[in-house]
């Protein structure tokens, strides 16, 4: 009963997000107010209802019901209830539902916090976010139901697939898809104003703080999902180039490119059209990420989901949506004023070298991800595009961008003097240059990769450095006192950044100072490794609730000096069968120690791989300054001000309407 | 700068930027494409000998062999129609296993022996690596067309 309902939910939903799709934009283009006044209503029904059918899925999981096809699948008694309930989006379909959940629950938060938007441009902005929906709700209806019943009912699931039974994919795919879907919320201003032709900067205003919310997420998403590959896949390894990878990447790069083009709108009214491209751009790539995983067109590593049949439904939704965009773009753009100018050295010209530089190296993701696949399917041979293409394309795109970040934020809008700049920073320039050439030596000798990442690093930090002193000095107060006045715009900005330079650290030092050994080991033997001695103690059968487990002990010593022990697994799951190893590893700021066991070579003699990684934690801590400079920036205190100003005048045009 | 200049700068620093990546993908790109070859096409000589490529299909039933130091591998590569020796130094993924499908990364000898420097996991036990299914299906296809005339 409980699926059916869930089943009809859907269909209700589906209906709903019609009316939220079609009546207000019709509205907003006649004038009229009533059929704009659908919107609000609409959307919150949506809500409730996708909603419900999300509840009903997850409560066919958390009992167990088997008669479900999706529940059989994905499931199993035995699983623990919180694994249980994440199942519910470990499918293809379940994850859709996610995904449609993510969106209206977006939706419902632009329903909330428009209350002082024009009524048309809140109308228009709703509407599109409705659209989009009513793709996803069909796409789900007509391919993909999670609800489908199974007769008969089996007595026992197939089980979640073991790489999934991890606390970071707990939360790794929600975090995803709030970013993912996120985008739809520029996406949709982004249409509105074309739709409306009004395009100034108390659009951008409205549509940045949204776009550096959905970043965050997409940021946080991205680095769970790299940490779960670092210590779920048993070999340390951060980032594959994997496809799945590179279609989270893409809309992030397209992200990251859309909030700096987003400042200079809001700021300067420059680069409008451009804005409204990216923000298109962004929305799309997320659409094609959800495609190019869901779809299963990747032998990745990560397709678990494969059935090409739905692929056509979701090619045809997004050739809709981009193409639709696109051709109103193309229609409505030119109309579009650009605003004030700017000289050749000037923030504004930073930021576009900044745009220029992202974009491009998002293009030679997309190809490299893109090319493969249109190989095969032209039937022109089987290829794989790897890291080794990756690598030495995108260190030399991102390296200009990383030298700008450090100098754009120093310099003024408009136009500003280069040698007074270089002035300002020749301290801050020898310093790394110098900090950077000499640190690998004491390191592991001449390092040109290492010296340059590290120089980028170096040269971001003292850029933000210098940004906090120039502002600290005309203010008066007391340092804690001036640091708390400073907005948050400002703080998020510079806390992002210095989060950039954390990440290029820990992935310049892991990438070339990372070591690695794999050995065969008996109970007492020991190996050494960057200074660590790694002691196998053997290992002992383990019972977990849904599988068997082989765990080794293995200590780890560093100058006669016990300092962990480290328990590494190799499970085999009960109900699929399936073999997984997971790494046991010693984390530290400084260093990760991480041993993984390979096969067993006797009853006591195992393949045994063991790691030193330098640094690496920096990857993830960095990406959680990247995050909270993000969450700073979108709290800054004049999105408020603007919202209560205007939510005033929005009060006052309709009380003025009234009399 | 008037905003004819500043157009143009925007083109410039587009083209600029178009060109670099261009340069850099394609100088890449020669290198970096690793092509697939069933253990029938490399025994058809198609296969290159000086560059690295994939191989795919099933590791043949009790073929793999373990050498005294525990960590190299040697196991036969199989689409059904021929087969091809691998040798492999390094912990095998969890999902290898007699019977499976299998591809690897590495280079050919001139002995015929392929050195992987990489064997692929997959996330499902079910789930065939795509290239390995379709080395058997051409291999298969080709048989049929011998065996029918």
């Amino acid at each position: 009963m409980i699926p059916e309902l869930g089943h009809f939910a859907l269909i209700v939903a589906l209906m709903l997000a019609l009316v939220q799709g079609v009546l207000p934009i019709v509205g907003a283009h006649r004038g009229n107010a009533t059929l704009m006044a659908v919107a609000r209503p609409a959307a919150h029904g949506q809500f409730v209802f996708v909603l419900l059918a999300f509840a009903a899925l997850a409560y066919s999981f958390l009992v167990n019901d088997f008669s479900v096809e999706n529940v059989a699948r994905n499931s199993y008694s035995k699983l623990p209830e919180i694994y249980r309930f994440t199942a519910t989006w470990g499918s293809h379909e379940g994850s859709l539902l996610l995904w449609t959940l993510t969106l209206s629950g977006w939706t419902l938060a632009v329903t909330v916090f428009s209350r002082h938007l024009p009524e048309d441009m809140a109308a228009r902005v709703i509407g599109v976010m409705g659209l989009v929906s009513v793709g996803f709700l069909a796409f789900m209806l007509f391919t993909s139901n999670p609800f489908l019943r199974l007769t008969p009912a089996v007595p026992e699931g197939n089980d979640m697939n073991p790489l999934l039974q991890d606390p970071g994919m707990v939360i790794h795919p929600p975090m995803l898809y709030m970013g993912y879907v996120g985008f739809s919320v520029a996406f949709a201003f982004a249409v509105a104003a074309l739709l409306s032709g009004k395009l100034d900067a108390a659009w951008a205003r409205w549509s940045r703080p949204w776009t550096t919310v959905a970043w965050m997420f997409l940021t946080i998403g991205i680095a769970l999902g790299s940490w779960w590959a670092y210590y779920e896949l048993g070999w340390g390894g951060w980032w594959f180039w994997d496809p799945t990878e590179n279609a989270s990447f893409m809309p992030w790069l397209a992200g990251t490119a859309l909030i700096h083009s987003l400042a200079v709108t809001e700021k300067r009214g420059a680069f409008k059209t451009w804005t409204v491209l990216l923000a298109i751009t962004a929305f799309s790539l997320s659409l094609l990420g959800t495609f190019l995983v869901r779809s299963g067109v990747l032998s990745s590593v990560h397709a678990f989901a494969t059935d090409p049949g739905r692929g056509v439904f979701i090619l045809a939704f997004l050739g809709v949506v981009i193409g639709g965009s696109l051709l109103l773009y193309a229609w409505r753009a030119p109309r579009l004023a650009s605003g004030g100018s700017f000289t050749w050295f000037s923030r504004e010209a930073l930021l576009l070298g900044n745009n220029v530089f992202l974009m491009a190296a998002m293009g030679t993701v997309l190809l490299g991800t893109l090319y493969p696949l249109f190989m095969d399917a032209m039937g022109l041979g089987k290829i794989s595009v790897g890291p080794p293409y990756f690598n030495a394309v995108f260190i030399p795109l991102m390296t200009p961008v990383l030298f700008l970040a450090a100098i754009g934020p120093l310099t003024r809008w408009k136009g500003d003097d280069l040698p007074a700049l270089a002035l300002r920073m020749k301290w801050a320039f020898a310093v790394a240059l110098v900090t950077a050439a000499l640190l690998p030596l004491t390191l592991d000798g001449m390092n040109l990769w290492a010296s340059l990442g590290l120089f980028l690093a170096l040269w971001i930090l003292f850029g933000v450095l210098t940004g906090f002193i120039e502002r600290l000095k005309h203010s008066q107060g007391g340092l804690l006192a001036k640091l708390a006045s400073l907005p948050r715009g400002f703080w998020g900005m510079q806390v992002a950044h210095a989060g950039l330079a954390v990440v290029v650290i820990g992935a310049t030092v892991v990438s070339n100072y990372e070591a690695h050994r794999d050995v065969r080991m008996n109970i007492g033997d020991h190996v050494d490794l960057a200074g660590y001695r790694f002691l196998f103690l053997g290992t002992q059968p383990v019972e977990g609730p849904n599988y068997s487990s082989m765990r080794g002990s293995v200590e780890v010593f560093r100058n006669e000096r016990k300092v962990a022990t480290v328990y590494p697994e190799k499970r085999r799951y009960h109900a699929s069968g399936m073999v997984m190893t997971e790494a046991g590893i010693d984390y530290g700021v400084f260093r990760d120690v991480y041993v993984s066991l390979g096969e067993p070579l006797s009853d006591t003699e195992w393949v045994v791989q063991v790691y030193y990684k330098p640094f690496v934690g920096w990857l993830w801590g960095g990406a959680f300054l990247l995050a909270l400079g993000g969450a700073l920036a979108a709290s800054d205190r004049r999105y408020r001000i603007a919202l209560r100003r205007e939510t005033e005048a929005a009060a006052a045009r309709a009380q003025g309407a009234r009399a | 700068m008037k905003p004819r200049h500043k157009k143009l700068l925007a083109i410039a620093l587009s083209v600029a930027g178009l060109g670099v990546a261009v340069a850099l993908i394609l100088n890449a790109f020669q290198n970096n494409l690793v092509f697939f070859f069933s253990p029938s096409q490399v025994m058809r000589g198609e296969a290159p000998i000086d560059r690295t490529f994939r191989i795919g299909g099933m590791v043949e039933e009790g073929s793999v062999k373990r050498e005294a130091d525990g960590l190299t591998v040697r196991f036969v590569v199989t689409d059904t129609a021929h087969t091809m020796p691998v040798v492999y130094k390094g912990v095998l993924p969890d999902l290898f296993k007699e019977g499976k499908g299998v591809v690897a990364e590495g280079r050919l000898g001139p002995d015929g022996l392929f050195t992987a420097t990489q064997v692929l996991a997959k996330h499902d036990e079910n789930y065939m690596p795509p290239e390995a299914a379709h080395a058997i299906e051409q291999a298969q296809k080709a048989q049929q067309t011998v065996v029918r005339p």
